[in-house]
């Protein structure tokens, strides 16, 4: 195999390429790796012992049912977005696009504060709901919409890009052969973005498993109640239980990895879909 | 079935693409809309389409206004220029599509939708790539497999949108040809686009030629030839081959 003439010599391609490997291996690898050694320090039974406690049960649950109802919802209105975005042409469309994106760019923190200066008891609505008996901020409900919130553009801008880059043709063609609005989406959309929208709800529920900031704002820490995986992490960290902390941190770091996975599956799966 | 345009006019934003175009086509007629890019001849295509609504002017089909019903009621069939085939659908799909989606009072039978389908990949030749996906296929078999589909539904009228720019030479000339039989065969209004002026002289029985949102001429391809109606048509036929004139498919 001959070599590109433009390529660089032999030296600088290995050492660039030993700097990122270093650089990898310091900033990912090892941490990575430190989890599980200070997860099992203490042997398999005491990892054991430390992931089926009730708090940590507890905090497991808590985080599935937040995934559970944020990422459908991001779904659904990550679809509408995105088909409302690419397939139409309408006044206040940048305006819509630039609204998608502020998740990413406000710190969590804020995003947390924001809901509870809505719905906290000393926010906008909050006589109105405590009048009412409803509680939403240091409650279940105030995490899913805090974690709804910060998770919202990942499915949004991966259709967006995915079904810009598609075009409208074949949903013309679709309307032309007698297809309904139904028929339109379901046949013809729907199949040509599947692996984008499954790429969208892999990486939403990375995010939304790991969502610290927002969710520690309205969370309010009540053991057994309002504590997802992250903040339990924390709590046990805070109490010097480092075999608890980094146990129930090992579980994130599966989960991590296999999403990882996932998502370089379903990329390569998008790729070919963009054709 | 014939073809009906009046005084329709259509501005996207600041550019009025089409001025105020009336065209009649009738049926039977096979009708080029010939003219450089941005002269508004695909805005007037999916304008008769329903893929584009006029902002003035109406459209009327086998003399009834279909100005206001929606593509999906218009019973035409389109040929895209980039073809459209659903890429996720084998050939075969692609073309049961339009029968598929009718409500259940209209769908034919598996049978039929299956007889139909085979019917149609004949008539285009290649009833042995039914299996195959739309990326598997060479330009001039896509854009064959487009008009099969367009035409599963039985159109009242065929419109097709540079139905040939994206292929050689060699296989531009087949199609060309074989498109024009094609539509004698079917008996129904056509109407292609092209900026190619030879392709619209040899193929079409007449020429519609556009510049700048406005017809120019509308004519048989002798008399635009022989009797330019200004100095753009004469300018824009000028340096036509006169061969194309007599090598005329019929």
């Amino acid at each position: 195999m001959s070599r590109p003439r433009t390529s660089d010599p032999a030296w600088v391609r290995w050492t660039l390429t030993g700097l990122a490997l270093t650089a990898l291996a310091l900033v990912i690898v090892l941490p990575l790796a430190a989890v599980f050694v200070q997860a099992f320090e203490r042997g398999w039974q005491a990892y054991r012992d430390a992931i089926v406690q009730p708090e940590t049960v507890s905090a497991i649950e808590l985080s599935l049912l937040a995934v559970g109802i944020s990422v459908p919802l991001n779904l659904l209105f990550g679809l509408a977005a995105a088909w409302a975005i690419t397939k139409f042409q309408f006044t206040g469309k940048n305006v819509l696009t630039t609204l998608i994106d502020i998740p990413f760019g406000v710190s969590p923190v804020i995003s947390g504060l924001v809901y509870v200066l809505v719905f906290g008891a000393q926010g906008w609505f909050g006589s109105w709901l405590s009048a009412h008996d409803i509680q939403i901020i240091f409650a279940v409900p105030g995490i899913i919409l805090a974690t709804t919130f910060v998770t919202f553009p990942f499915v949004a801008r991966e259709l967006v890009a995915l079904m810009e880059s598609q075009g409208t043709e074949e949903e013309e063609a679709a309307l032309v052969l007698g297809a309904n609005a139904w028929q339109m989406f379901f046949r013809v959309t729907l199949p040509n973005i599947k692996w984008g929208v499954l790429y969208g709800a892999v990486l939403c529920t990375a995010r939304a498993l790991g969502e610290f900031g927002a969710v520690s704002v309205v969370s309010g820490h009540i053991r057994g109640q309002t504590n997802t995986l992250p903040l339990h992490v924390e709590i046990l960290y805070n109490e010097y239980n480092y075999a608890g902390a980094f146990a129930v941190a090992s579980l994130l770091s599966v989960l991590a990895v296999i999403t990882l996975a996932l998502k370089k599956l379903l990329e390569w799966k998008t790729s070919q879909e963009r054709i | 079935m014939s073809i009906e345009v009046q005084h329709v006019r259509k501005v996207f934003g600041t550019h009025e693409a089409l001025k105020d175009v009336t065209l009649r086509i009738e049926s039977g007629e096979l009708m080029a809309l010939l003219g450089p890019s941005g002269s508004g001849k695909t805005t007037l295509l999916r304008i008769i389409a329903g893929l584009d609504l006029p902002d003035r002017g109406t459209i009327r089909l086998h003399d009834e206004d279909a100005t206001r019903s929606t593509a999906r009621d218009r019973q035409v069939g389109f040929v895209f220029q980039h073809y459209a085939l659903f890429r996720h659908m084998t050939v075969f799909e692609n073309i049961a599509f339009g029968l598929r989606v009718r409500p259940k009072s209209t769908r034919p039978s598996e049978r039929d939708i299956v007889l139909r389908v085979y019917e149609l990949l004949k008539l285009i030749q290649l009833d042995w790539l039914g299996d195959r996906y739309p990326s598997q296929l060479s330009g001039g078999q896509r854009q064959r497999v487009a008009l099969a589909r367009a035409l599963a539904v039985e159109p009242r009228v065929l419109l097709l949108d540079e139905p040939f720019g994206a292929l050689d030479a060699k296989v531009r000339r087949e199609l060309r040809q074989w498109l024009r039989r094609l539509h004698d065969d079917l008996h129904i209004a056509s109407v292609f686009v092209t900026h190619d002026q030879e392709e619209a002289l040899e193929v079409a029985d007449r020429v519609a030629i556009l510049s700048d949102g406005n017809i120019e001429q509308v004519g048989t391809p002798e008399e635009v030839c022989r009797r330019p109606a200004n100095a753009f048509v004469e300018e824009f036929l000028r340096d036509v081959n006169p061969r194309s004139l007599n090598q005329r498919v019929s």
